[in-house]
């Protein structure tokens, strides 16, 4: 049983981190959109694997059912001329190793001086182990505030993305749906005698 | 016949004959269920529908399929070769993957999960992926707009969809479909969910047939507007994918719905007749049902405008269901949570 799981986070890490190469090497921006999907779902994988089926299906439900659905909308909307994306690639490589190497190197640094392994290992899961009960639990009692405030900075965030992206277009034709629903008849039809005198 | 169940190879074999025990029944319901729609519709509009292959009609179905599997599959020219060949599968699939999760019974099921509702969810919305990946590889304007409808509808119907789910999560304390329905059991219809819950009951039903892309809501295919929406340039096993994969979705739809709010397996009156009736032919009652009501609606209502639809999406059902969350809460705190529970 062990060694099933051992085997299985190995295959769901090797395709992982091909994958995570395969969106950034990827030629076609919608390959890379969908390679990411595979990669969500080699993480949501992982999260099974360690009995953690929360975080697992909300990874799936959020980024791969509703996230990178906007994505890929949003990349096979643009008209991406992909030679022209390729031009700079050589001009670009120098900065961007650049960054990489310090992003490396800060990490090995952070894990250096306290590193993750100090987490004890958790013992042997219970078979009628609620992984959600306990994580709602913590959350709205233990972590109640950080949980509260994380929710308030995305309020925010949502406010402001929607803020910057609002205008007003007095000529675009849209129509008030209350006032529509509360017309009644005798606001819209008017009955006409046409007979005319009797002769 | 006790080694036989401590064998290390027997649990995948056990999982293989229940997934055939579930798909074969499934996929002959979804044959059946595109003849109960010509049908039904038929009846409707005071025609007869199919009635020349088998008795009245009731060979149509395997016809249909015999047809769809000897037609020829086209690629167009300036199609994205792999994806649009994927993309029927990637429709399929996740169709079928949502079966792993439902209950027929207490501890009849697949895969009967803790989180079993959360996977439904999660799986459910996969679905559009094959549409969009659809719209795009033909490399056409009509398959690419349906498929550009297709995706912002799915969103907007899965926020109400999944604030719909909360309030069952709020009375039954449990993800886990089978107990959901364990916690409706009582004195009969009046112990189920749709009363406590009726504007999740509804708003749920009607995302659930927004999300299948069924008429009314049928804006991703629009026949009249964009031709056929994103399967146009689809022909043989392709297209047959697509409607397998709706139509096992309208039957998914239904049964989830039975199970979360329609008290799934119980009889709706705990007296003697109605408790001789096996759960299981409850359950299928309920559900075939509720997919009459896909086609009296199809056959009931026009199309909706595209802005319209959004406007019910995000405008109505996202505040009905947050309204109606923060009613149960309210109404958890008080002496009704010994009725409610």
């Amino acid at each position: 049983m062990l060694l099933t799981t051992t085997l299985l986070f190995y295959v769901f890490s090797a395709v992982l981190l091909l994958s995570a190469l395969l969106v950034i090497t990827a030629r076609n921006p919608v390959y890379s959109a969908l390679y990411l999907v595979l990669a969500f779902f080699n993480a949501a994988a992982l999260f099974l694997l360690l009995g953690a089926e929360f975080l697992g299906l909300i990874l799936i439900l959020v980024y791969v059912g509703a996230v990178m659905v906007l994505f890929l909308f949003v990349v096979m909307m643009l008209d991406i001329n992909l030679t022209r994306l390729k031009e700079g690639f050589l001009r670009y490589l120098p900065l961007g190793l650049a960054v990489a190497i310090v992003g490396v190197l800060e990490m090995v640094s952070v894990f250096w001086v306290a590193p993750l392994g100090r987490v004890p290992a958790p013992g042997p899961i219970p078979a009628d182990a609620d992984n959600t009960r306990a994580l709602g639990q913590l959350l709205y009692t233990h972590y109640l505030y950080p949980f509260e405030i994380a929710a308030v900075i995305l309020l925010v965030a949502i406010i402001a993305a929607i803020a910057l992206t609002l205008r007003r277009r007095p000529d675009t034709k849209s129509q008030a749906v209350g006032r529509q629903v509360a017309v009644a008849v005798k606001d819209r039809l008017r009955m006409v005698d046409l007979r005319g005198p009797r002769q | 016949m006790h080694e036989l169940l401590t064998a290390p190879w027997w649990p995948p074999v056990w999982a293989l004959i229940k997934i055939i025990f579930v798909l074969v029944p499934l996929l002959l319901g979804v044959a059946y269920l595109t003849l109960a729609e010509r049908k039904v519709i038929g009846y409707i509009q005071i025609r007869i529908g199919p009635n020349r292959v088998g008795f009245r009609g009731v060979l149509q179905p395997i016809a249909d399929a015999l047809k769809l599997l000897f037609k020829e599959v086209l690629i167009p020219a300036n199609a994205n070769r792999f994806l649009f060949l994927a993309a029927p599968v990637l429709a399929f699939v996740p169709a079928m993957l949502v079966w792993a999760a439902v209950p027929f019974g207490p501890d009849v099921a697949i895969s009967n999960m803790n989180a079993g509702l959360l996977y439904v969810l999660a799986i459910a919305g996969l679905g559009v992926y094959g549409i969009i990946i659809a719209g795009w590889a033909s490399n056409s304007k009509y398959a690419f707009l349906g498929a550009m409808r297709a995706a912002a509808q799915l969103v907007a119907y899965e926020i109400a969809m999944g604030f719909a789910l909360v309030g069952v999560l709020m009375l039954a304390q449990t993800l886990n479909l089978s107990k959901i329905v364990e916690a409706q059991a009582g004195s009969g219809f009046w112990s189920w969910y749709w009363l406590p819950l009726f504007p999740f009951f509804l708003v749920y039903f009607i995302s659930g047939v927004a999300e299948t892309n069924r008429a009314p809501f049928d804006v991703a295919e629009g026949e009249s507007e964009i031709v056929a929406g994103f399967h146009v340039e689809y022909s043989g096993m392709g297209f047959a994918l697509f409607f397998l994969a709706e139509y096992a979705n309208m039957i998914f739809v239904s049964i989830l719905t039975t199970v979360l709010f329609l008290g799934g397996w119980y009889p709706p009156f705990q007296i003697a007749p109605f408790t001789w009736v096996p759960g299981l032919v409850w359950l299928l009652l309920k559900t075939a049902f509720l997919l009459y009501v896909f086609l009296w609606i199809r056959a009931t209502f026009p199309r909706y405008r595209y802005d319209q639809i959004m406007r019910l999406g995000w405008k109505v059902f996202i505040p009905i269901t947050i309204a109606w969350i923060v009613v149960v809460g309210v109404a958890l705190e008080t002496p009704l949570r010994a009725v409610l529970r």
